[in-house]
């Protein structure tokens, strides 16, 4: 066994912790994140609050916690919506490009376009403010804004693949186009289509916690990172852990995230990175912001 | 003292020993070819004379260029003997151009970091005149041209005047014409012998095929393994080989035309009837018709049941598409195709009955699965497919027919070296018993001994199994040994095809006969020392 | 060339007509009547239906789509039914601030950016590119929104350098609004610089194991040169899409950093309009923003084809 390159040590551990506290909100947090203690308002971090509490004396540990949770929950079912649609599509649009239906790829590929031209922030505020506030508008506001990017991702990548001598061989041995996708080009992707969705999942952390802030995302009484930085806001001067603490949460988390993902590619296939150069001299232009 | 001289040369990297003990000398004016397999060190010794190693190459001995020894030079220093005394050319013409640099911008920019008291016009003339020297005129190849609309020929030329117009005492070429056509493999290698002579440079000439550089090189240098096996010059190598390995060589790079088959079987297992094939191209304007590119013209031939036919011809003659219309994967304007007597258009049944083996035995197979999951994939086509046992079985009777253990089965494309994996491609191939194969490329990709024992291997089965090939080559060569007839194709259509002796002994066609001059020959080389 | 852009300038077209459609479907189905919300407490249904004639509400949906369409074609955006005057005013007002702010952030975000990635690419593996990189891994991490609390924290509470929000308006002079947008211009740029620089590095590396680096080694130039030269230019190529994207998303980065800063910007405008069902403004500025992304997209694919001449001929395929 090799040893494992040092980005994905600390991206696995940082993860992990989140992934496990958030799991362990579920069963038990310190203290109840809902129920108020006015009498313990705004204490500072201390031995019975590691993280202090808030201005209704709720403790700040536990919040992050929940908050945590609930970040997590709602990136990871956006970023599978994104996988789930975008995958199947770019997977189909470059195998009907690569069998002379080059109209249906062209049609595919401006609606991804399409949905590239809207500012993604400021559509998932109009979504939510369509369709109402809460986790269930944050996650389709999110994941219809990661649908293009795996579409385009996996399409490319396909791209390559399609003109590889064994695809030919496949096709020679008549297998269907979408059985060559599913059986030889998803499996030689997966690497990078893994990596890609540790990153989306950290960028939507980041958009959900942005569409909170504002009020959007998850509601009241159920604690949300973003909120808790919104409320914090004017009380940071003096209860600095109140801006603090869900910020430097958010901060590595994100960081967790992207350490793994950079930590994956480098593992997974160090001929990534240039695999990744060599698609984006083709036509496609992969974005990975 | 020579123009170069490489004495005791060690290099390792990361520990790694590459080059052991290495030596040899260029004189002004002299062509000296090095000549070994992929690994043999021959390029990581002309990256030594360069000094443009990898990081953490350590390298010992000496590299003596005029009485200056470059291994202890600083970069910087360097820098001045790469632009004044040292010009190379590398093997991929199309990726060693700057993409948004006009070739005359690239040019120029090589004339004045060396002939610095120049001014504009009068390096913008040097490089005008250089390009016209590696036959680039300027009437039909201004300077303000963009590298992607020259071929790879024109391109490698540009190349060779951003050294050429350094003026430098030794040219280095590190597989200048790999990538080339054999024709314009033969007129690159005719220019650098030249101007070799012209300017009185010398020549260090990597390649892997004796073949290519015998007919150019005034001296020869074998290397192996890192190590140099033999060297001599032209006349006294070709005559007294002493190393083994010089003379397998020198055997596997010798062509015998292939001994006639007695009886010739008369049924007919592939026809193509008038096939043609269309692509648009881009079009130009807005409002313009695309232009239509006509890749295969009216093509017919057949195949015997038994026999071996040769298509060959440059790239974008129309080969690879008329193959892939033949394995049904592509689609055709007009014509018909088929596969013991029934039109062929897709159906499994008939599938079965051909197969194929691809050039690049490293993109052949899908990484992730294990030679047992390859081979059988063509099982897909039966109606009545194997049981797991069965085909397992199936697979192993392959391997072993290939010559390839019983083992193998559980692993993965990554553990096989080149030549093994042309050998599962092959197995792959044979599984459902088809009766004609369709070797694209398939030994260009391989060192020449390997070549050798994979065209021994195709013999031997088809004498086995009766089975028929197709060969697609780009070189007239690399067929003779075993085609009994031979097509020669050139934008699309057929321009010649005959027995194989008779196209070697008697070709018809100017076509045929500019293939025939141009493709290296080194019986030609030792018949005319 | 002329094929090349007369190609981009249709799909441009034809992106912004399907564009407008989404947004006004999106618009239509939006629970609330903007005429009950003008007529206030006093709910009369009589006037409301006056009004809501007048305003053209109870059209067919396709005309309505067609009127607004054509009239935003003659820089007519329709009146704001809050603010009660035309939306163009309004919108123009507030793109005074917002764009300004964007293409401060963007010039931040690229000075940093691009000199960094450079430099950590050509020292790769060694501590100065460690430690930018690091950096480049937090600032890609922080949220912009927070990261501007904490500046305005440090700089306007603590330093007292900046104010903690407001703008002074144009008239006030060019120092104090640029003054009075430097610490929201920071904030959004600092997360867009680090993704950048990881590109920027990314690809320098990529093209210094290209053949021409080679080839212009050979040809004795320094390795520095050899990557200024003939590098630059073609690791520019990826920078420059992430760089149009970066226009997105920081116009619509802005609208909660403007928040935060009191800026009266198209952000803050977008919110109130959501808030008060002001729905002709919401659509005209969603309608801006697209059209200012679909341009960009448009201006970054003419840029590459100046960059790269194998683009002009319009075969980019």
């Amino acid at each position: 066994m090799k040893k494992l390159p040092l980005n994905l040590t600390i991206g696995l551990i940082l993860t992990f912790m989140f992934v496990f506290m958030a799991a362990l909100s579920f069963v038990w947090t310190p203290y109840d994140v809902t129920a108020l203690d006015i009498g313990s308002k705004f204490l500072a971090p201390n031995f019975q609050h590691l993280f202090g509490t808030d201005h209704f004396g709720r403790d700040v540990f536990s919040m992050v916690m929940v908050g945590a949770r609930n970040a997590i929950a709602v990136s990871l079912v956006a970023v599978g919506i994104g996988m789930a649609i975008g995958v199947p599509l770019g997977l189909w649009s470059a195998a009907t490009r690569m069998n002379g239906y080059g109209l249906m790829d062209e049609a595919l590929m401006r609606g991804n376009d399409l949905i590239f031209a809207f500012p993604s922030l400021l559509m998932a505020i109009m979504i939510t403010a369509v369709f109402g506030p809460g986790a269930i508008n944050a996650i389709i506001a999110i994941g219809i804004f990661n649908i293009p990017v795996f579409a385009r991702m996996t399409r490319g990548a396909a791209l390559g693949l399609w003109s590889r001598e064994y695809i030919m061989a496949a096709r020679v041995s008549g297998k269907s186009m979408m059985r060559i996708s599913y059986e030889h080009i998803l499996p030689n992707i997966l690497n990078i289509l893994i990596v890609q969705a540790t990153i989306q999942f950290s960028i939507a952390i980041i958009a959900e916690a942005a569409l909170s802030y504002v009020g959007l995302g998850t509601q009241p009484p159920m604690p949300s990172l973003g909120r808790m930085l919104n409320e914090a806001q004017t009380m940071i001067f003096f209860a600095p852990w109140l801006g603090f603490v869900p910020g430097g949460a958010i901060v590595t988390m994100v960081i967790g995230l992207n350490l793994l993902g950079d930590g994956l590619r480098d593992l997974l296939d160090p001929k990534l990175r240039i695999r990744a150069a060599q698609t984006r001299k083709g036509e496609d232009n992969n974005v990975t912001t | 003292m020579s123009l170069l001289d490489i004495q005791n040369l060690n290099l390792s990297i990361h520990d790694k020993q590459i080059l052991y003990n290495v030596n040899l000398q260029v004189e002004p004016g002299q062509v000296v070819a090095v000549v070994g397999e992929s690994g043999s060190g021959k390029s990581m010794t002309a990256s030594a004379v360069m000094q443009l190693m990898p990081d953490a190459a350590a390298i010992e001995g000496n590299i003596w260029l005029d009485n200056d020894d470059l291994t202890v030079k600083t970069e910087n220093e360097m820098c001045v003997i790469r632009a004044n005394d040292i010009g190379m050319i590398f093997q991929e013409p199309m990726t060693a151009l700057n993409p948004v640099q006009t070739i005359g911008a690239q040019v120029i920019e090589a004339v004045r970091i060396t002939h610095k008291d120049l001014n504009k016009s009068q390096a913008i003339e040097k490089a005008e005149i250089v390009l016209h020297r590696v036959g680039l005129p300027q009437e039909r190849f201004p300077l303000a041209t963009y590298p992607h609309k020259l071929s790879g020929g024109q391109r490698q030329r540009v190349v060779i005047a951003i050294a050429l117009c350094q003026n430098p005492k030794l040219l280095i070429a590190d597989e200048p014409t790999t990538a080339l056509d054999v024709t314009t493999q033969a007129k690159i290698l005719k220019l650098l012998k030249k101007l070799v002579a012209q300017d009185n440079m010398g020549l260090l000439l990597i390649s892997h095929d004796l073949g290519v550089v015998g007919e150019v090189a005034d001296h020869i240098v074998i290397m192996r393994n890192g190590r140099v096996i033999e060297q001599g010059s032209r006349h006294s190598f070709f005559n007294n080989m002493k190393e083994e390995y010089s003379k397998e060589l020198v055997a596997a790079s010798q062509q015998e035309l292939k001994v006639q088959k007695e009886t010739q079987e008369e049924e007919i297992i592939l026809e193509v009837r008038n096939l043609n094939k269309e692509y648009k191209l881009t079009r130009k304007g807005f409002f313009s018709k695309g232009e239509i590119l006509q890749a295969v013209n009216d093509v017919s031939f057949s195949i015997k049941r038994g026999e071996n036919l040769g298509l060959v011809g440059e790239s974008g003659c129309g080969k690879s598409t008329l193959t892939r219309c033949i394995l049904g994967v592509d689609d055709f304007e007009s014509g018909e195709i088929l596969i013991n007597g029934e039109v062929f258009n897709g159906q499994k049944e008939l599938r079965k009955n051909i197969n194929v083996v691809f050039q690049d035995p490293y993109g052949s197979f899908n990484p992730r699965h294990t030679v047992e999951r390859l081979v059988s994939e063509p099982f897909y086509l039966l109606d009545k497919k194997p049981t797991a046992k069965e085909s397992k079985d199936q697979v192993i009777e392959m391997l072993m027919l290939v010559g390839l253990s019983k083992t193998d089965i559980d692993k993965y494309p990554h553990e096989f070296s080149g030549g093994q994996r042309q050998r599962i491609a092959i197995a792959r191939a044979l599984i459902t018993n088809p009766s004609v194969i369709l070797l694209d490329e398939a030994t260009s990709a391989l060192d020449v001994l390997i070549r050798g024992q994979i065209l021994e291997l195709l013999e031997e089965l088809s004498k086995k199994l009766g089975i028929s090939y197709l060969f697609i080559s780009h070189d007239l060569a690399t067929v003779k040994n075993i085609t009994d007839r031979i097509m020669v194709m050139k934008d699309g259509i057929i321009v010649e095809q005959g027995h194989t002796a008779d196209i070697y002994k008697n070709p018809t066609h100017p076509y045929t006969k500019t293939l025939l001059e141009a493709s290296p020959d080194i019986t030609r080389v030792i018949e005319n020392l | 060339m002329i094929h090349f852009v007369l190609k981009r300038l249709a799909s441009l077209v034809l992106t912004l007509l399907v564009a407008t459609g989404v947004i006004f479907i999106m618009i239509e189905v939006v629970p609330g009547d903007p005429a009950a919300y003008m007529m206030g407490l006093s709910n009369n249904a009589e006037a409301a239906d006056a009004l809501r004639s007048q305003m053209g509400l109870d059209a067919p949906a396709w005309d309505r789509y067609k009127s607004w369409v054509s009239g935003m074609i003659a820089g007519d955006f329709g009146i704001s039914y809050t603010y009660r005057i035309p939306v163009s005013e309004l919108v123009g007002d507030r793109m005074m601030v917002s764009v300004p702010l964007t293409i401060y952030a963007l010039i931040l975000s690229t000075i940093i950016a691009i000199p960094v990635g450079v430099i950590a690419a050509s020292k790769r593996g060694s501590i100065v590119d460690t430690g930018l990189m690091g950096f480049a891994q937090i600032g890609v991490a922080i949220p912009n929104f927070w990261f501007a609390i904490l500046l305005v924290l440090l700089f306007s509470t603590s330093l007292q350098w900046f104010s903690a929000g407001g703008f002074p308006g144009w008239d006030a002079g060019i120092v104090e609004c640029l003054k009075a947008l430097t610490l929201p211009a920071i904030s959004l740029a600092l997360p867009q610089a680090a993704i950048l620089s990881r590109v920027m590095r990314t690809s320098m590396l990529d093209v210094m194991n290209e053949d021409y680096i080679r080839t212009a080694r050979a040809k004795g130039l320094t390795k520095r040169q050899a990557l200024i030269r003939h590098g630059l230019r073609n690791a520019m190529i990826p920078v420059l899409t992430i760089l149009g994207l970066q226009f997105s998303f920081l116009l619509a980065g802005g609208i909660i950093i403007e928040s935060i800063f009191s800026l009266p910007g198209l952000g803050r405008l977008v919110f109130q309009s959501i808030a008060q069902r002001d729905l002709i403004v919401v659509k005209s500025i969603v309608t801006l923003l697209v059209f200012a992304v679909v341009m960009i997209t448009f201006i970054v694919d003419m840029a590459y084809a100046v960059v790269d001449p194998r683009l002009r001929e319009g075969n980019s395929k």
